[in-house]
């Protein structure tokens, strides 16, 4: 792990919601606009700009280019796009930043669910041969990996529920969430199922969104903002594609990318999961060694609020936004791409 | 300050119009197993996986690299997609060098393909919807333009059509390899884009390019030469916007620029011995050696005039063929870094320009306005 630190300094989300009347780049302006402004900085000193974004969202090949219009990119800037969560983008952004010749840089993630039929798109993204043909869909392969760990004894449908219960619960208080509620874990119990064993509620909340986050080195966030939100460790892996190679009730890639992270060298007093599923949330819980002494989800999570694309790249926000205001001093997010938790990377942040 | 960086392995495809031999992960994995045989390594070596392609529609899967990080020995390691339209190849380098320059990792495997069997490229480029011109017929009212600002005769885009092509002949791997190539066979050729005949445009082709970077160490265990990189840089820019010069794109000049300056050039024209340039139609050749200042303005098309770009020439242009004679789209970017990287390591085989010890990258995308270069040496300090 190379030895600068950067910290966030700023971030901005477009409103998040199931269908937006917005354009992907209007959402990606709004987002970016707003973390310019609260970092308090100049968009021409920006020295690096990433994106992550995924055309198949949306349906048009190039989609993302339409974004650079919400870059400032005149005069022209050193930019890089990634095809995945904006998680990623960040990392990407971390890594340039490391080279110590530019001190700024914007990040940004963004996607328009509403346009397609999950049912449709997400088989499209596993192997043609061998799984598209299936048409397994995204709430199918969610359910066949809950059941895997249900009946690994590690859960029961109740810690689920429950799980499910705390999301909506804490999605109360945050106004991007596309759902929230009140109901304990029985009432949840009590509806029907969408995929057994998974219920609704069990289930992601797609939308539309962007999120954006500026990056500076430690020295110029310290002439920025009071309270420097630290990237103290970020790393990411990926588990094999094929379902049936693996065990879909745990999460090796998630437990690497938080040991090389740096997760045991502290408590994390809160943690932001970007799970598919509850039951995803659990075995990334799991994997991460996270127990009853850290706060999961503040912000509701993932599964309340999913624009995809932009959903992990919120994670990271939703935990900088925790560690900027004291509420922890040291914070996890996690974020992930692909089906059935395949790739996962996790964020360790600190306040001084 | 960034660490040292090289290629210390290159690895292609054999380039087709079909590779039907060849699943996706099949194609990848080619590439990969050349590039990590040439460095003298297994998948077990390497730190992080960098993957690029041109958009996930022109083979219908998305993210397409969740599936091939099975082929590509990822799995347990990071993965990363880039994705920045025609330049994707370039920019895939860039970030995996970026990886071993922060001092992350010490071995990165970089790949880029295309399979344009799979899908329908045209449909591709217009965004799904009908009615697309292509990218030819993007290109083509920029490459008018260029002609009418320079006043370049019609014949120079049918010199640079049979030049690359005669060095496909000195490339295994290129896709097209016509012999019979000649001036009189370009012009007669049917017109596709006005200017642009069909034998001065890019064909369409399955194919996949791999390198493996290094740091310092890793290079001094590789057993064939490295190829340092003393220069990185990539530049976006809007699609379109009333004044934005599209022939000589402001991207592009301040890409060139930002290169020269971390390679220490300051007149690439004489210190540069070899370039691989994105030329998918024959006249951005003249076209980029202007818009990236190694000839002055209107002097582009007189160095194809004279010969100064052919195999023996002062300044070298896509001796492997170019992205005229093999054009995996995804891939295609990083096919120009490879072939640039090999040249500095006196492995390009029969279409080496001789004692060639520093050679551009460059690769382009979208409306001509993403850009991505690197510098390669033969030696770490010039």
């Amino acid at each position: 792990m190379p030895a600068n630190d950067i910290a966030i300094v700023g971030w901005g989300l477009a409103p998040i919601e199931a269908r937006s009347p917005a354009t992907e780049p209007q959402l990606c302006l709004a987002a970016n606009l707003a973390a310019i402004a609260s970092a308090g900085i100049d968009r021409h000193d920006v020295g690096f700009t990433c994106a992550g974004s995924c055309d198949y969202l949306t349906g048009g090949p190039f989609a993302f280019v339409a974004n650079l219009d919400a870059a400032g990119a005149w005069p022209p800037i050193a930019e890089s796009h990634v095809e995945m969560d904006g998680a990623w983008a960040l990392y990407e952004a971390w890594v340039r930043l490391q080279h110590g010749d530019i001190d700024l840089a914007l990040v940004f993630g963004s996607g328009k669910s509403s346009p397609s039929n999950p049912i449709e798109l997400y088989p499209q993204q596993l192997d043609p041969y061998y799984l598209s043909p299936l048409g397994l869909d995204p709430d199918s392969l969610s359910a066949l990996q809950a059941r895997a760990l249900l009946d690994s004894g590690r859960a029961t449908e109740r810690d689920l529920a429950e799980a499910a219960a705390r999301d909506r619960q804490a999605a109360q208080g945050n106004p991007h969430a596309i759902v929230s509620g009140a109901e304990d874990a029985d009432t949840l119990l009590a509806s029907p199922y969408t995929a057994p064993p998974l219920r609704a509620h069990d289930l992601p909340a797609r939308g539309d969104g962007a999120a954006a986050v500026i990056l500076a080195t430690a020295e110029r966030a310290r002439s920025l903002v009071e309270r420097p939100v630290y990237i103290r460790g970020i790393a990411h892996r990926l588990d094999v594609h094929q379902p049936g190679m693996r065990d879909l009730a745990t999460s090796p890639s998630t437990t690497a990318a938080g040991r090389a992270a740096g997760l045991g060298e502290g408590r994390v007093e809160l943690a932001e999961l970007h799970g598919g599923s509850t039951a995803q949330e659990l075995i990334v819980a799991e994997a991460l060694g996270l127990g009853g002494t850290t706060t999961i989800n503040p912000s509701g999570g993932a599964l309340t609020a999913d624009p995809v694309m932009a959903t992990g790249l919120i994670r990271i926000i939703e935990a900088a936004r925790r560690v900027a205001d004291g509420t922890a001093r040291r914070a996890l997010a996690h974020a992930t791409n692909g089906q059935a938790l395949q790739h996962n990377l996790v964020c360790i942040l600190e306040a001084d | 300050m960034a660490q040292p960086c090289a290629v210390i392995g290159v690895g292609q495809t054999k380039h087709a119009k079909a590779r039907a031999d060849l699943s996706m992960p099949g194609l990848v994995r080619e590439a990969a197993l050349r590039a990590l045989d040439d460095a003298g390594l297994g998948f077990g070596d390497i730190d992080a996986v960098v993957i690029g392609k041109a958009p996930d529609a022109f083979e219908g899967v998305m993210q397409p690299e969740l599936f091939l990080a099975d082929a590509l020995g990822a799995a347990g390691k990071p993965m990363i997609r880039v994705h920045t339209a025609g330049s994707v190849g370039g920019s895939t380098v860039v970030v995996g060098a970026h990886l071993v320059e922060s001092g992350i990792h010490q071995r990165v495997l970089a790949v880029a393909w295309e399979k344009q069997s799979e899908g329908n490229a045209q449909w591709g480029l217009a965004g799904g919807r009908s009615g697309g011109i292509g990218a030819g017929g993007a290109f083509a009212p920029y490459i008018r333009s260029y002609i009418e600002r320079s006043g370049a005769p019609d014949y120079i885009g049918w010199q640079v059509a049979v030049k690359d092509r005669l060095n496909a002949l000195k490339n295994p791997y290129a896709h097209l390899q016509l012999p019979d190539i000649s001036l009189e066979k370009v012009k007669e050729s049917p017109m596709l884009w006005d200017p642009l005949h069909f034998l001065e445009s890019c064909p369409s082709s399955d194919g996949a390019c791999a390198v493996v970077l290094g740091d310092a160490g890793a290079a001094a265990a590789s057993p064939n030469p490295p190829a340092w990189i003393l220069a990185t840089s990539v530049r976006s820019e809007p699609s379109t916007f009333p004044g934005r010069d599209a022939v000589r794109p402001r991207g592009g000049v301040e890409c060139a620029h930002d290169v020269y300056r971390q390679a220490g050039i300051t007149n690439p024209r004489q210190e540069i011995d070899v370039a691989e340039l994105y030329v998918p139609f024959s006249w951005y050749e003249p076209m980029w050696l202007e818009g990236h200042d190694i000839a002055g303005p209107g002097e582009g098309w007189r160095m194809v005039d004279s010969g100064e770009t052919e195999i023996g020439g002062g300044f070298p242009v896509n001796a492997s063929g170019g992205v005229l004679s093999s054009n995996p789209i995804g891939a295609s970017g990083m096919l120009r870094m490879a072939e640039a990287a090999n040249q500095v390591r006196g492995l390009a085989g029969a279409h080496q320009v001789d004692g060639a010890r520093l050679s551009l990258g460059q690769a382009y995308g979208g409306n001509a306005q993403y850009f991505s270069m690197m510098v390669f040496s033969s030696t770490l300090e010039r």
